[in-house]
């Protein structure tokens, strides 16, 4: 018994080194064989990767689906802008900040950290508030969450620069900076899932009465599991706006939610696995539609796709997925090396 | 010019809609757990259906050009008809799906519309204008409010009072009510699943095609995204008033109206841009004041 469960404990280990693995061969084959255009999906899968794998460590472990984990990009994304930006841009286009912002001219990687850190911030005291609700009123109120978000950012004209785009940012976000940030996602992510926190989390995920009659406080998991992931979708904000190089509110909205999710319940939202793979193949299908869209040379005619029929091409096959496997690609297991023989029973 | 029953009507009116969109919502989550996120969709589909497909930024139109006799009942089945078919393509094969995989295909069904319309319509907003008059003011207990105003408020009680009626006095209101209460009750006893959540479909997109005709005339804009924010608020009402309850959506949809319209009158002007935040603030208090919604139902209590 002693022996089975410190196998399991091991294997349990092999996933994120597998998932690992898997980035590091997708990055390598892109570097290698692929051209500028290739390398920049691989960045931008990369960030969607720290994005959901942080999504998944609230959502794949609580069970709740939260809408809001745009809102905490976006906080990420801005703060990155406000410590990165050359201080005679911001005092151009973003005239009320307060002097300590408008004056900073930080390196890339501690302005990361610290926009990661604000958005966990914002996570511990929004969270405070909501996760006192449970089931789809939770959820309903991070979608008010990111709705608050979104209004004041597209509205504090000095401060975000409103619905006009922030631009100037430093575009060192290449898949390799990328893929090490997914690579941290991933192994928080597993520590987190492998902690006691975790553990008791998703037992309250199984069965909430159940598991507050063996004494686990759910509130206090689901909110340290809500600052942990907002940090990594923080991250994924700041990562997102240094690889495209401009900012603008409406790209922090309902459609990531809605690609973010997808990819999250495609891929399986139960595993780690799950939340890796599914961003994985969207990535990949995206990419494949928008080149088809933009034509095939076929024995000499010009073969495309009508503009546009890459998102519905991708619609039908989220519904297609989730009618044939309800739980996703995954199907809620994890990819792990099976140690020591036989697996017991 | 006076104030107070200016600002009654303009907040009756916008309630009127979010709780006919609200309805909407509710009626199929009430028989299967379904929020559904294509209704903001159904929406849009039914204001496009008034038109000429084309990109061009004028709007001709199509249906809109029937008499309004033809033309309401022509729209209300047009609703109920795509609402019914995404119910077959979709709905019916996820029975068994939990509640979060139904909700993500909702979405994805729904953005796969709004592509689909985008395809054929482009992306501009047009103008379109149907039924211009009944945006002449006439003056009513002194104030000056749109005959619109009127129609929608009456139009609301209309369906409100209707939808009463059914549920009520007709047999597939009772089978709707039983499978709303408890649904694998109500299948034991010999309630035709299939038919009641075909019934509750029908329903509901027939509701999104009054909010659309309401909606291009109010606006006289058809744009693409004008589901979404719509979708947003009802889906927020929905839950306010108690998921699962149809006079709290109703209640809940008024209530949204009022506040949106009460803040956006006594804000101060700097803080009116952020008006929206103000209001999903209080959605947040209320749902933290009482969390099963305003006026919970009975089944909405987990059972231990």
């Amino acid at each position: 018994m002693q022996q089975t469960h410190k196998q399991k404990r091991l294997s349990a280990w092999s996933t994120p080194i597998l998932l690992i693995a898997v980035l590091l061969v997708f990055v390598l084959l892109i570097a290698v064989l692929g051209d500028n255009s290739l390398a920049r999906m691989a960045a931008q899968t990369m960030i969607r990767v720290v994005f959901v794998v942080g999504l998944w460590i609230f959502v794949g472990n609580s069970g709740v689906v939260s809408f809001g984990h745009v809102g905490y990009m976006a906080i990420g994304a801005y703060c990155s802008a406000w410590l990165t930006l050359k201080p005679q841009m911001k005092g151009m286009f973003l005239p009320d900040l307060w002097s300590f912002l408008a004056n900073a001219e930080w390196p890339v990687l501690p302005a990361a950290i610290v926009s990661g850190l604000l958005a966990a911030l914002v996570a511990l005291v929004s969270g405070a508030a909501i996760l006192r609700l449970t089931g789809i009123a939770a959820s309903i109120a991070t979608f008010a969450f990111l709705a608050i978000v979104h209004t004041v950012y597209s509205s504090w004209e000095g401060v975000t620069g409103a619905t006009s785009s922030v631009v100037g940012l430093t575009r060192y976000a290449d898949h390799w900076v990328t893929l090490g940030w997914a690579v941290a996602a991933i192994l928080v992510a597993s520590i987190y899932a492998n902690s006691a926190s975790g553990l008791a989390l998703r037992a309250t995920r199984e069965d909430e009465v159940a598991a507050s009659a063996s004494g686990i406080d759910m509130y206090r998991h689901r909110l340290l599991a809500l600052v942990v992931s907002a940090f990594f979708t923080g991250v994924a904000g700041a990562l997102f706006g240094h690889s495209l190089g401009v900012l603008n509110p409406n790209s922090f909205y309902l459609g990531v939610t809605f690609i973010t999710l997808a990819m999250l319940v495609v891929g399986g939202i139960g595993s780690l696995t799950g939340a890796v793979t599914g961003v994985l193949v969207l990535s990949i299908l995206i990419e494949v539609l928008v080149r088809m869209e933009r034509g095939v040379e076929l024995g000499g005619t010009n073969l495309a796709l009508p503009a546009g029929a890459q998102e519905i091409l991708i619609g039908i096959v989220m519904i297609l997925v989730l009618i044939l496997r309800p739980t996703g690609l995954s199907g809620g297991r994890e990819l792990r090396l099976r140690l020591g023989g036989r697996r017991p029973n | 010019m006076n104030a107070i029953p200016q600002l009654f009507f303009d907040a009756m009116s916008l309630g009127g809609i979010y709780a006919m969109a609200a309805l909407g919502i509710a009626l199929i989550f009430g028989v299967m757990n379904l929020v559904n996120f294509a209704h903001g969709e159904y929406i849009a589909f039914c204001v496009f259906a008034l038109i000429v497909p084309s990109t061009d930024a004028v709007a001709v139109l199509f249906l809109g050009k029937a008499p309004a006799l033809l033309l309401i009942p022509i729209l209300l089945a047009l609703g109920a008809a795509i609402a019914v078919a995404s119910e077959f393509v979709v709905f019916r094969h996820m029975r068994k799906a939990t509640p979060v995989a139904m909700m993500i295909s909702s979405f994805a069904l729904g953005f796969v519309i709004q592509n689909s319309l985008l395809l054929i319509y482009g992306s501009r907003p047009k103008a379109i204008s149907l039924w211009p008059d009944l945006n002449k003011p006439v003056s009513v207990i002194g104030a000056s409010v749109p005959l619109l105003q009127i129609i929608v408020i009456l139009a609301t009680l209309v369906v409100v009072v209707a939808l009463a009626l059914l549920l009520k006095k007709t047999k597939i209101g009772l089978e709707m009510r039983a499978a709303a209460e408890n649904f694998t009750m109500a299948r034991l006893l010999g309630v035709r699943a299939n038919v009641v959540i075909t019934g509750a479909f029908a329903l509901s997109g027939a509701l999104a095609a009054a909010v659309a005709m309401i909606m291009v005339t109010q606006t006289g804009v058809a744009d693409i995204r004008m589901g979404g924010q719509i979708m947003l608020v009802a889906f927020i009402a929905t839950v306010i008033g108690g998921l699962g309850s149809l006079p709290g959506a109703v209640a809940a949809g008024f209530l949204i109206g009022a506040a949106s319209v009460i803040l956006q009158a006594f804000l101060p002007l700097d803080a009116r841009p952020f008006r929206d935040a103000f209001l999903y603030t209080f959605v947040i208090v209320i749902l933290l004041v009482r969390p099963q919604g305003l006026f919970a139902a009975h089944s909405a209590k987990p059972r231990v």
